[in-house]
């Protein structure tokens, strides 16, 4: 991007190639927080408004997709450009998977709010969908300002995500327990923290893309430990 | 640039020599009528001379007619004239996030409001890359599209802290292909909204249930208790207990408002962390005491300094320690450490107690506002459950951060990571 190529049009190419990047991402980052905040006030237009926004993403990767083969096959690029454009595919899908989560999660806005829950039920999914949020914005401002400084963070990030997963996993349990009118619901609910841990991991994904761009080295292969929730079984004692 | 040497050369001095500039062929056109009329006439040049020499006098002193008039009036005195005013200067001098971009929607110049709201962009980065929103992609397109409407947008972040500014652009000059991106910062009216709506929802849930008890205990005191001195004593004690815990919680609930009001600025001034650390131990030895812990602390040998407001830090520390000396005690001390790991790194201070630690699954949530690990074990220390939220919502605005570590029967440690200094 900064770089100068001796023919202008390809430094042109690859800034509109990386401006659709950020475009989804906008698009990715907009869809999550309006899922979950449908979910949180049970809002169904607006779940509706969301799921119909995934058609676009799967639009924009398709372009990003044909777009970069194309720079491919004209200019034979070499490394830096090279890692550029293949991480832009790479990226791209990516984010189409986080919209897919996120149309997901809109989808079982109705199934959850069709009996009135308590807001105690949502309060530990709305901060779970901050730090994921919060981790994809973190990543793609890296991706933006090409820079591998924060990307060491965001691993750590992801550990908080999982931590923060399997205690809501254990919670949702409980209520389950509780009152078993409240298993629908809690079913849809832990889905829908799933598909949010699940975000997080390709922020990860993500952080590792821009990380090559940038360094055009492999991070360190040791990510953080999966979540523990497969482990988690409920107490045959009811605690009170 | 001409600006330049503004120090040096006084004023009046720059402005005979623009004027001189502008009048040469003029000027050039009088000597050398003076010089041929002189010599026509018959003399030596001396006379033309003087006659050229006259007319420069004239004309250096003689200010300008029409804009340089006015230009002149303006920039009399002290000011350097507004024409040669870089651009630059200017958008430095506005308060509000800036940014000055070209046709390829590449940031040119940010201000300092721009790197302190939403972190230093180096020249050259996309501003579509760094502002992805929808509605600010799209905003963005059209600017540079070059629509005549009038263009502005609304632009709202939600995380770290939620943010909603207004959004404006305008193409800098004639021709120049720059344009200039605006911020106005509307947070703090919709922070007030949702404040008081918050405020109202936790607040009535969490005094409900002291204000139950004391109508409760009023109730009997009326009836069944009405003649039995030692109950009533008994009562009263607990009804007093009550009213305490919902005077705390109102202040916290106060704080934490008065917290999420503030603008997001990370607040500048330098902290000594190890005098601020010694001063919330001083303050806080009759706690310790009376649970039965000592403070120890572990500190650098130099200066250990970080950037944030010292009465905010104060109240993050003295949560912290309070928290570890009251869920802590059990371990007898508290270890107050503080690490600098150098230039560029980040600057930690923790603070251990060594009690019955906490469980796995509550590290993460512990932070949320009345979240409770042991409901009776915090009301019988009068916490209020808005400690930690208080702690966390400080360091954010400080673009730090707290990470748990704890272990059931070996205890906790709270880590606060400060970024490394700019």
């Amino acid at each position: 991007m900064q770089s100068q190529h001796i023919m202008r049009s390809f430094d042109e190419e690859l800034r509109l190639l990386t401006n659709q990047i950020g475009g989804m991402g906008g698009y990715a980052e907009r869809m999550v927080e309006q899922a979950v905040a449908a979910l949180v006030s049970g809002d169904a237009a607006l779940a509706k408004k969301v799921i119909e926004d995934d058609a676009f993403l799967d639009e924009k990767e398709r372009e990003i997709g044909e777009k970069a083969v194309v720079i491919i096959a004209k200019r034979q690029p070499m490394a830096a450009d090279l890692r550029e454009i293949v991480g832009a595919i790479r990226i791209s899908g990516d984010l189409e998977r986080i919209g897919d989560l996120g149309k997901n999660i809109a989808k079982r806005v109705v199934a959850v709010t069709e009996a009135r829950q308590p807001t105690r039920l949502f309060r530990g999914l709305s901060a779970l969908s901050d730090l994921a949020l919060t981790q994809l914005k973190e990543v793609l401002d890296a991706y933006a300002s090409h820079s591998a400084d924060k990307i060491s963070f965001v691993r750590d990030r992801d550990e908080e995500i999982d931590a923060m997963y399997t205690s809501l996993f254990r919670e949702l349990l409980t209520y389950m327990m509780e009152d078993p009118r409240n298993i629908t619901a809690c079913t849809h609910l832990v889905f829908c923290a799933k598909n949010i841990e699940r975000i997080g991991d390709h922020a990860t994904n993500i952080a590792e893309t821009v990380y090559h761009i940038v360094t055009g080295t492999v991070l360190s292969p040791e990510r953080p430990k999966e979540d523990k929730s497969h482990k988690v079984v409920a107490p045959t004692q009811q605690e009170s | 640039m001409e600006d330049d040497d503004n120090g040096s050369s006084p004023g009046w001095l720059k402005a005979v020599i623009r004027r001189l500039g502008r009048n040469w062929p003029v000027l050039a056109a009088a000597s050398a009528a003076f010089l041929a009329l002189d010599l026509y006439l018959g003399g030596n040049g001396l006379a033309a001379a003087g006659a050229v020499a006259f007319v420069f006098a004239v004309a250096m002193l003689f200010p300008g007619r029409r804009g340089e008039h006015v230009a002149m009036q303006r920039s009399e005195g002290l000011a350097p004239d507004i024409d040669t005013l870089p651009a630059i200067h200017l958008a430095a001098a506005v308060q509000d996030p800036l940014y000055i971009f070209n046709r390829g929607g590449e940031v040119v110049y940010a201000n300092a409001a721009a790197a302190a709201a939403f972190g230093p962009i180096a020249p050259g980065v996309s501003l579509q890359l760094k502002f992805r929103a929808p509605e600010m992609h799209d905003f963005i397109a059209r600017v540079l599209a070059g629509g005549d409407e009038p263009s502005a947008t609304d632009y709202a972040e939600r995380v770290p802290i939620e943010r909603v500014y207004r959004v404006s652009a305008m193409p800098i000059g004639e021709g120049t292909g720059l344009f200039v991106l605006l911020f106005k910062d509307q947070s703090e009216a919709r922070r007030i909204d949702r404040m008081r709506a918050d405020f109202i929802a936790n607040a009535s849930h969490e005094l409900r249930t002291p204000l139950a008890s004391v109508a409760g205990f009023i109730e009997t005191l009326r009836g069944p208790a009405r003649d039995d001195p030692k109950a009533r004593e008994n009562f009263l004690q607990i009804m007093q207990n009550q009213t305490a815990r919902m005077a705390r919680l109102i202040d916290d609930l106060l704080s934490l408002s008065r917290l999420e009001i503030r603008p997001y600025v990370t607040p500048s001034e330098k902290v000594d962390m190890r005098l601020l650390l010694k001063g919330v131990g001083d303050s806080l030895a009759h706690l310790a005491r009376e649970s039965g812990v000592t403070i120890a602390f572990e500190l650098p040998e130099t200066p250990l300094e970080v950037a944030g407001d010292r009465d905010e830090l104060v109240q993050v520390f003295e949560n912290l320690v309070e928290n570890a000396c009251k869920y802590g005690s059990a371990g007898g001390r508290v270890v107050v450490s503080a690490e600098d790991a150098g230039p560029g790194a980040e600057k930690t201070v923790t603070v251990t107690d060594f009690g019955p630690g906490i469980a796995e699954e509550h590290i993460p949530r512990i932070t949320e506002r009345f979240y409770r690990v042991d409901v009776e074990t915090s009301r019988a220390q009068k916490g209020t459950g808005l400690g930690l939220s208080i702690v966390k919502h400080i360091l954010t605005r400080h673009g730090a951060r707290l990470s748990i570590k704890s272990r059931v029967g070996e205890g906790s440690s709270f880590t606060v990571h400060f970024p490394p200094a700019r």
